[in-house]
Order: C-alpha cells, then structure tokens, then sequence
C-alpha cells in the first residue's frame, strides 16, 4: 500500500485541531532529532476531560497526519484514557505499512502527548524503538 | 588526467556487474554517498575466500591459511598503489573512515595534542570527522576552530590565515563534502597548514571512490575512506598515515595481531601496520576491498569522474526546471563532485524521499550527518541525489519524473 493515500494526504493538507491555545492546561513540545520534525500539543483538561486540543510544529506527511488523527481520537476522552494509548493504537490510526524511520515520524505526536499527559519532560521512548 | 589513457565507461556492461538493476524497470539508485553497490567481482572474490581457502590470517602453518594471509596483503598493496602510498606498510585496514579517524584522534591525539592547542575543523564535516576531535578536546582541554564556508558552499579561505597560527596542531578536513558535494582545494590547505607546523587529517570518504588521490602529491599526514563507498563490502575502511607518525604512534587497540613478545606487564609492539591492526581483521571484506579496488581502477577513475560529471550537469540541468526548488552547493561543477542536495518548497525531504521511494527511486533525505551544515543554511534536513559509475541518465530522468509528481502531490490545493 502506498503510503501517500488520500486519508493520509487529507489530513496533512487539512488538518484537525492546528493551531495554539491561549491559556492551555498542558502545553509539550518534543522533535525528532533524526529528521528535525517538531510537534506541539496544547490541552485544555476539565474535570479529568480534554476540553480542547491543538497541535502545531512542522513535519512530515506522516507526522502531521498522525498528529491530526490523534487529536480528533482524543477529544473527549480523560487524561487516564491518554495515558492508556499505545505504540500499537497510533500505527492503527496511521493504518499503513511503515518502515524503521517513518515509524517514528507516526509516533512523535503520541509521545508529545504522553510526555505532556504525565507531565514529564521527555517520553523515555518505548515507542521509540 | 592522461587525456591517451581516457576511455568512457561502458555504463551498459557495469550495470550487468550489478544484479540489484536487473529488474524492470531498474532501481534508480541515487543514495551512492552513503553506500555504494557491491561489484559482482567482489563479491565473487569473497565468496571465493569462504568456499576455498577460509582461515585465519598470520597465524595458520597450513597452505589454505598462507592463502588466505597473501590474498589479505594483496589487498593492501593494490590499496597502496591506488592512493600512491610511498610503502604498503602505510595501509592500516580498519572498518571504516569512522574508525580511521578515531584511531589518529586517540593514538596520535593523546600522544600530541595538550591544552590550549588548537585543532581547525571546518563547518561541511561529517559527524566522523568531527565528534572524535570533540571528543579529543575534552580529554586534552585542546579548543575546536572551525572555517566557514561561503554560501555557495566553498570554503571561506581569506579566514584560513587568521586560523591557522603557530597554536594550531591539527587541520582535520573532508576532500568532498557529503552533501554539498564541494571539492575542497585541500593542497593549498595542506601547505598552510604545514607552514604553522599542523599535521593534517583528510576524510576522504566522498573523493577516494570518485577520482584520483594521490597522498604523495597531497602531502597528507593520515588519510581515511571506507570500502563500502567504492563498490566494496561494508567492514572494511582504510587509514593511510606518514610512516614517521605511524611508527611513533602508540597502539590504538591491544590484543592479538598486534604484539611482539608479551610479559606479565608490559608488551612490545609489532610493526606497522600490524601495530594497528588488533585481533582477527575483516578477512573476506579486506580481499573485497582489493577486488574493488581492481573494478574501479579498471574501469578507470578518470572515466569514472567525467561520467559523474555529465550525470551532475545534467541533474542540475532538469532540477533546475522545477519550481520553488532550493539547489546546495557549488553552482560551478568542476567544484563539485556527483551529490546534488535540494530541497523543494512546501515538500518535506521526508516525503520527497517517501514518494521516490514508490517509484523506485533511492535517494536520501536527513541532516546526512552534517548538521553543523544544516544550521549554516538553515534548514532542518535536505533531500540528496548523489551518482556512481552505473547511473544512467535515465536515473537522473526519473528522479525528475518522481519529483514533479511528489510535488503535484504535496501542494495540490495548498
Ligand atoms: C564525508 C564522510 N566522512 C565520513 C563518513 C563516514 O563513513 P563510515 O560510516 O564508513 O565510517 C562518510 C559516510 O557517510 C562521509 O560521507
């Protein structure tokens, strides 16, 4: 499967939640220091629910893409169910083949998130590989 | 160049030494800077090695090891002649530029550089040719000058002057840059370099493959590449030195190999190049290199050159037609060798090397681990093509091809 499809370009081009919060609960930031793509996500948390996502940076297709499809699976959903998500979940979402690099491309946004969602500085990176 | 000795490449007949092109349509492979294909006749020559004579080398009394120890020393000597070594006892086999360098960094290092010395490094080094000298500061309080270079991608030499002073110990430079493809001018460095009384290292990864060096016209003190960018195996890289700094040199690695007589504790050493060459080598990768060393030379590394030549003219030629395109380096290509690095506006050199991956085009897209370089142009990453002696024209058409369609693709509505 070519990993240039529609879904995958739809979100790039046109992307959920981009952009910035004002006042956000939980704002993290990491890059990719192999390919210098760079991830923000802001959260507005409300009673244990993400209120409201954004997310910015620069990247890849298939970082950008991931990040989208990530915050609209996120809306909604409690900090716990965050910290819940899986190397394995993200791939699904992505839903196409990828090699040992562009992996990491898919998983820098859902390493943002977990590093944000546990309040740490730097996800130690099981998802790393 | 002896313009009687010059043949073209019968590119045709190559490719047949190639199976990986024997499908259709071919691979186009555009990622020779990071690693070449492997010969054919190379690969014959190692097999070879494990079918019929495989054994361990300087040590056997036995006829398949004597074999075995004369194909590896074969290896040298036609490694010595091709870079014009004074004496093959010059030739140290190591694994690759990587460790060439870090063995001049800590044996000769150690032994040479104190603190406040100065070591120049320019900004276009290769992570190899850069982190071992940090690493050497650190241990020695030694200080990293770097030259800038012009944003043409040349080296800025009115600075050579002002760098170079009687402080400076070591010069430590590539020949070719790996992603700007700029040949530097290292024999005027060379002599400047020598006038403060700096020894100089040259990372010669991105020339030795490409066109003739000479170490003796170069006045080069140590000099390195790698088998696995001139049609070689991986494993195998090489380290040429001056014989006076090679035998003062302390060992870089104890063990096997390398010894004389052995005491409780202390040792003498053997002499070069056993000295630097500990434990059991890359036996099978050695005899690879001299096989390759064989196809390149018969090939003829003039012919080799002027071929890539025409191929980077030709690349920049169509590149060029491509809108919002960013081109690196050297405009002029006789300062150039076969690396073309770019970018494309609002296409990231991920993807651009994502969808040429899906039309069978291999190139590269990162920091090619140069990222002073990326921070002197400011950018993240680049896209690079970069050609060897079986690339076609045809290549370089496809490239252009997969380009325009990545980026119809990436700025349709944007
Ligand atoms: C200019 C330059 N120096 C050094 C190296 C390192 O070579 P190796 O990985 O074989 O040690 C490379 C290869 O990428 C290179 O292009």
């Amino acid at each position: 499967m070519n990993i240039y499809q529609e879904e995958l370009l739809d979100h790039y081009e046109n992307p959920s939640n981009y952009g910035t919060l004002p006042n956000p609960d939980i704002s993290h930031e990491e890059d990719n220091p192999l390919c210098g793509d760079q991830i923000r996500i802001d959260l507005l948390v409300k009673d244990d629910k993400i209120k409201e996502v954004r997310f910015s940076g620069h990247g890849c297709t298939i970082s950008l893409a991931a990040a989208s499809m990530l915050t609209e699976k996120i809306a909604g959903k409690s900090l716990d169910e965050v910290k819940q998500l899986t190397k394995d979940d993200m791939l699904d979402m992505v839903g196409i083949p990828l090699g040992p690099v562009r992996i990491k491309c898919a998983l820098l946004p859902l390493k943002v998130l977990k590093a944000g969602a546990y309040g740490i500085n730097c996800w130690p990176g099981e998802e790393d590989e | 160049m002896h313009t009687s000795e010059f043949r073209p490449l019968d590119v045709e007949r190559i490719r047949k030494d190639f199976p990986i092109f024997a499908t259709e349509p071919p691979l186009a492979f555009l990622d020779n800077a990071a690693s070449t294909q492997t010969a054919r006749p190379v690969v014959d020559a190692m097999d070879a090695y494990y079918d019929t004579y495989r054994s361990n080398i300087h040590r056997g009394i036995y006829q398949i090891s004597e074999q075995a120890t004369a194909e590896y020393e074969r290896a040298r000597e036609k490694v010595a002649q091709l870079i014009n070594a004074p004496r093959t006892r010059q030739i140290i086999f190591t694994r690759n530029t990587t460790e060439s360098i870090n063995l001049v960094a800590h044996s000769w290092g150690n032994a040479n550089i104190r603190e406040g010395d100065e070591i120049v490094l320019t900004v276009m080094e290769h992570h190899s040719n850069l982190v071992p000298w940090q690493l050497l500061a650190q241990r020695t309080g030694a200080v990293l000058r770097f030259l800038e270079i012009t944003d043409e991608g040349l080296l800025d030499f009115t600075q050579l002057r002002d760098l170079l002073t009687e402080k400076t110990k070591l010069v430590a430079m590539g020949h070719v840059s790996n992603v700007l493809g700029t040949i530097n001018p290292i024999q005027s460095v060379i002599e400047a370099a020598h006038a403060v009384g700096a020894k100089v290292v040259v990372d010669a990864a991105q020339s030795v493959p490409h066109f003739h060096v000479d170490v003796q016209q170069l006045d080069c003190d140590f000099l390195a590449f790698s088998g696995h960018k001139m049609c070689g195996p991986t494993g195998i890289g090489v380290l040429y030195g001056k014989l006076e700094l090679l035998e003062e040199m302390p060992p870089f690695l104890g063990g096997g190999s390398m010894i004389r007589a052995v005491a409780r504790d202390v040792s003498t050493y053997a002499d070069l190049p056993a000295k630097f060459e500990a434990g059991t080598p890359s036996i099978a990768e050695a005899i690879g290199l001299g096989h390759a060393v064989d196809y390149i030379t018969q090939a003829n590394l003039a012919a080799i050159q002027v071929h890539e030549q025409e191929l980077l003219k030709y690349a920049h030629h169509r590149l060029k037609e491509i809108e919002g395109i960013t081109l690196y380096g050297p405009s002029a290509p006789h300062q150039k060798a076969g690396v073309i690095s770019f970018n494309i506006e609002g296409v990231h050199p991920h993807d651009v090397a994502g969808i040429l991956d899906t039309h069978g085009v291999a190139i590269r897209a990162g920091h090619h681990c140069a990222q002073l370089l990326m921070k002197r142009f400011d950018v993240i990453a680049t896209a690079r093509a970069s050609f060897y002696l079986y690339n076609t024209v045809e290549d370089v058409d496809r490239l252009y091809e997969g380009l325009c369609r990545a980026q119809k693709l990436m700025i349709r509505r944007k």
